[in-house]
């Protein structure tokens, strides 16, 4: 137990605070609000404060927990959304109104629901960390598998069936000559990563129903994904299709630092919104962690840390999980906060100089990966950056493309003339294409991998020519290169623009990308046809068929794909 | 808690002193001072330590010195009396009453810090909001809830934008449960006159509370200024179900008082030296805007802030683009035009305003009709770019089209005048006569029903 000896915004000094150790939870004050140890100095312990500090005064006691900074993991964690240190934001505004004081204290997971619990072993079972005792359905769409926590293994000597709550033992485990109890619920600190058997390599897509990701830069199931852009380039709209169609069967969305009304909105429109796959509400497999930019700073820093851990737990129940953060810039400021006041001598741009260690220690959590329990479990990170004036050589973006594997690069340019998904095909990268290209030979079309070279020829084509354009003017160039130029146009509004607000073209699944990419590359072949066969380009543009490819996005499956048959037959016919 | 008072100033330096041998003082306590010459001032805590406090006085340090000035530590954060009768009066950026109109008969005191609205109590934002001003309503959809700044420079007309987005959006609808909270945040006091009396003339003078921080008043109250507006804000909205537009104005010089603040206390700096945290602390002030479930009042903010040397990427509108929920952006090439209002449409931005638009809210073609008009208008000012180096004969008929178009998206679109209300309906006759200038094949953007419903041939 200790004293407060100085307060300056969410930095808390304490002195009398020997044998307290470096990150263990804290009680801050009378209030008893919470905090985290990180720094020592012989009797002095500096303390960052989750909550808001106004009113603290030097004098007052600090109690610490013995425990670390840790999260609860049990039934009840989706559907939720919490704050940036898992406190059911829901919950809170029930008890305390709608805005956040502070000094507030409820459990993270309801402990009074009764959730049906299913055994899956049986007594005299030899069970170790990770393993599945039993099972919960925790919402329609997912089961729940109740695992050992760590630091336990032996025989099961008694297990139950029916409704509990998570605090409830539900199976007894003896090991030596000790019994323990095992509650649903167990908890696990957010900075430490959770065990895995091993870590697989990356081997299928994570399908997001968005073209220029799937088609052009795919993400793998376990994969990890830089976002950077400056404002208004559509981080947050880009996050969010992927929160909503990606085929991960859980998602934890992250919020860091950004804006309240755009968790509202998730918060709203997904409960509404149906996963492709089964019809249910998307809600039914998400999470999400809201430390909006105006919630105490400290908070923040913890936020993708408690997400990180939640992703964790299910990876480890065998489920693809992936994880949206917005924006991984702010938790990057929410450190160089802390760094300032603790006077640390600070790396490039005032970024504290573990900044790398920090981005690549996160991402590093993520991975496809046989679990303890022998099952496959994926994490794939998305993480969104907000370079300050939309400079890409700033650190928290060179430092993340460092280790992350893909990189979509959002474009002001691009934003400006709204051509949305604002993602620059020149600039972006994913260095899964050729491991991936496998799977999508085999599970969408043989051709994939050829076609989406073509069309990445062309657009890189394109690009010379408009150099050459901007310096001579179009007539300038041969037929068959005006000809270039009208395809990747094409390419470019008919197939890489997606309207995320449109109700068809939201989503787009992997058959129609490909066959929409066939249409337009066969009309490139087509187009140099009749060209050669007297033809002029404005002839060939002013065609039915040019406004029907640029209607084909906005087709529903069914009817799109008796159009694709159609188009398809007349290019080759004529 | 008992009040303490010392003489102990140890320190004074920029707009801080430290204050020595004290005892129980608490981070953000609220501070007076009194100097030797019996002026009162009053400050806040920033750093509070066993014996020592770091104080932040809000109306600067001048005249103050190390032995006779009083302090009192009054034991609890800042706060601001509010009431109903605030309407139509004038305050200083710190909420004294300056209009001489005698004291307000305050309902409660808050604390101007106010706290973070919880994420799920928020409402999100659907309500449209129409300013009559086509290139926002058209193009930008404002929605009730939403803060959205106006990116200006110096010499731009963002006061007479501001002052008309205020008049049309607000009187004309629901006279009774609106108000506008103006925060004039060390501008001019021709400035503030300007607003000042373009609220008289539209008879809303009443519905409007004012808080004055003029360029001569003390820089470091403009740090409490838009804390006191927003916390009258929140109270108006929330407590009297009104529905608040708050015009903060300049948000660049709240900026530079934090810059001074921070200077003063030796922070390593970030950004052109403006503090690391800068925002977290803009983020703090944005969102105080929006709706709560179960409210009708709601909270619009309409922030102004100038770009030094026009410059997007400068510290102050790079952050404050993301935290705000769009922008508009004024351009200087559109003012030498002679374009009124001189919104430039393409890094213009409403984030809400997709579900702020539709039928039911404006009409079923406003989204097709925007984005037709955005890649039109994009489209038509490259080739004016390109125009400019090959020569206006070596286009196509397409391309020619594109530029008519762009011309007379500018010319009469977006162009209005300063007195011009139109409505919404009038903003998408308009636009579809200029899209009759493009060939149907161009107009990719609109569903075929929409052409065959609006497009009058």
């Amino acid at each position: 137990m200790g004293n407060i000896i100085r307060v300056t915004g969410s930095a808390v000094e304490a002195d009398g605070m020997r044998g307290n150790t470096m990150y263990e939870m804290v009680h801050v004050g009378r209030e008893g609000l919470l905090g985290e140890i990180i720094r020592l100095e012989g009797d002095t312990a500096f303390i960052q404060v989750y909550e808001e500090t106004a009113g603290l005064t030097p004098g007052e006691p600090v109690r610490g927990t013995g425990k670390p900074l840790s999260v609860e993991l049990g039934p009840g964690i989706l559907r939720s959304i919490y704050d940036g240190i898992q406190r059911p934001l829901e919950i809170i505004r029930g008890e305390h109104g709608d805005f956040i004081l502070r000094g507030i204290t409820v459990p993270s997971i309801d402990k009074k629901v009764k959730w049906h619990f299913v055994p899956r072993v049986k007594k005299g079972d030899e069970v170790k960390h990770g393993d599945v005792l039993g099972t919960v359905q925790e919402t329609r769409l997912i089961e729940h598998r109740i695992m050992v926590p760590k630091g336990i293994a032996g025989k099961v000597q008694k297990i139950e069936k029916g409704g509990f709550r998570v605090e409830d033992a539900v199976c007894a485990i003896q090991s030596g000559g000790k019994v323990h109890k095992v509650p649903m619920m167990q908890t696990w600190p957010i900075r430490k990563p959770r065990p895995v058997d091993e870590k697989l390599g990356p081997e299928i897509p994570l399908l997001t129903g968005q073209r220029i990701f799937d088609t052009f830069f795919p993400l793998a199931k376990g994969g990890t994904s830089a976002i950077p852009g400056g404002f208004g380039t559509g981080k947050t709209v880009s996050q969010h299709q992927l929160a909503k169609w990606s085929d991960a069967s859980i998602i934890v969305y992250v919020g860091c630092g950004e804006r309240g009304n755009e968790m509202t909105e998730v918060l709203q429109e997904f409960p509404h919104l149906k996963d492709p796959k089964s019809g249910l509400p998307l809600m039914e497999r998400t999470t999400m962690i809201a430390n909006t930019s105006n919630m105490p700073v400290a908070a923040r820093e913890a936020s993708i840390y408690t997400g990180i851990t939640l992703a964790e737990y299910y990876r480890d129940m065998g489920y693809d999980v992936a994880l949206m953060a917005d924006s991984t810039s702010r938790w990057a400021e929410a450190m160089r906060e802390m760094s300032s006041k603790l006077e640390e001598i600070p790396g490039e741009e005032g970024y504290p100089a573990y900044l790398a260690s920090r981005l690549a220690d996160f991402y590093e959590r993520s991975g496809r990966v046989k679990n303890l329990n022998g099952s496959t479990g994926s994490i794939s990170v998305i993480g969104a950056v907000s370079p300050p004036g939309g400079d890409f050589s700033e650190p928290v973006t060179q430092n993340t493309l460092k280790v992350t594997r893909v990189f979509w690069a959002l474009d002001t340019t691009l934003a400006d003339r709204r051509h949305f998904p604002s993602i620059n095909w020149l600039t972006s990268y994913s260095l899964y294409t050729n491991k991936l290209g496998d799977w999508f030979r085999e599970n969408v079309n043989r051709e994939w991998p050829h076609l989406r070279g073509k069309a990445m020829s062309l657009l890189q084509k394109e690009s010379e020519l408009r150099e050459i354009v901007q310096l001579v003017g179009p007539d300038a160039l041969p037929v068959s290169e005006r000809v270039i130029l009208e395809v990747a146009r094409m390419l470019r509004e008919d197939f890489l623009q997606q309207n995320a607000y449109h109700k068809v073209d939201s989503y787009c699944s992997a058959d129609k990308q490909f066959k929409m990419l066939h249409i337009i590359l066969e009309f490139h072949k087509y187009a140099n046809k009749l060209i050669n066969s007297g033809k002029t380009v404005k002839e060939i543009m002013d065609m039915d068929m040019v406004t029907e490819i640029s209607r084909m996005k906005h087709l529903a499956e069914k009817e799109f794909n008796q159009m694709y048959t159609r188009t398809i037959e007349k290019m080759k016919g004529g | 808690m008992a009040i303490k008072e010392y003489k102990s100033v140890e320190r004074v330096f920029g707009p801080l002193i430290i204050v020595d041998k004290i005892r129980d003082v608490s981070y953000n306590e609220m501070v007076e001072i009194e100097t030797s010459g019996g002026e009162r001032r009053y400050g806040q805590v920033l750093d509070a330590m066993k014996d020592k406090a770091v104080v932040q006085l809000f109306e600067g340090t001048s005249d103050l010195d190390t032995k006779g000035t009083k302090v009192k530590f009054l034991g609890d954060s800042m706060k601001l009396e509010v009431g109903k009768g605030m309407l139509g009066r004038i305050f200083s950026g710190a909420g004294k009453p300056i209009d001489r109109l005698g004291k307000l008969v305050p309902e409660d005191r808050l604390d101007i810090n106010g706290a973070p609205i919880n994420p799920s109590s928020r409402e999100f934002p659907r309500e449209f909001i129409q300013t009559g001003i086509s290139a926002i309503d058209g193009m930008n959809t404002v929605v009730r809830g939403q803060k959205i700044p106006i990116f200006s420079a110096a010499g731009l007309p963002h006061n007479e934008l501001a002052a008309q987005i205020a008049r049309q959006a607000a009187v004309l609808k629901g006279k009774e449960n609106f108000a506008v909270v103006f925060a004039a945040i060390g501008i001019t006091a021709e400035e503030a006159r300007f607003f000042r009396e373009d609220f008289e003339k539209s008879g809303a003078i009443e519905r409007i509370v004012t808080f004055l921080n003029l360029a001569d008043d003390p820089t470091i109250e403009r740090i409490i200024t838009p804390r006191s507006a927003l916390t009258t804000a929140e109270f108006l909205a929330f407590k009297h179900d009104m529905h608040v537009l708050v015009i903060l104005t300049d948000m660049t010089n709240y900026c530079e008082a934090l810059r001074e603040v921070s200077a003063a206390r030796e922070e390593i700096p970030g950004r052109r030296g403006y503090p690391g945290y800068m925002y977290t602390d803009l983020a703090v002030n944005y969102e105080r805007a929006g709706r709560i479930k179960g409210k009708k009042g709601s909270i619009t903010q309409l922030p102004i802030l100038t770009m030094p040397s026009d410059d997007i990427t400068h510290p102050v509108p790079d952050l404050t683009g993301y935290i705000t929920e769009g922008q508009i952006v004024l351009s200087r090439e559109m003012h030498r035009k002679g374009v009124y209002p001189p919104i430039d449409v393409l890094p213009s931005l409403s984030r809400l305003m997709q579900q702020g638009i539709g039928k039911e809210r404006t009409r079923e073609d406003h989204s097709d009709v925007s984005n037709q008009l955005y890649s039109g208008y994009a489209e038509g000012r490259d080739l004016r770019d390109l125009v400019a180096v090959v020569g206006e004969e070596a286009l196509g008929e397409r391309e020619k089209k594109f530029i008519e178009f762009s011309d007379r998206f500018e010319g009469e679109f977006v162009s209005q005048d300063r007195k011009e209300n139109r409505t919404i309906n009038d903003t998408l006759s308009i636009a579809w006569d200029i899209i009759k200038t493009l060939a149907e094949k161009d107009l990719k953007r609109i569903d075929p029903e929409f052409i065959k419903k609006f497009l009058k041939k």
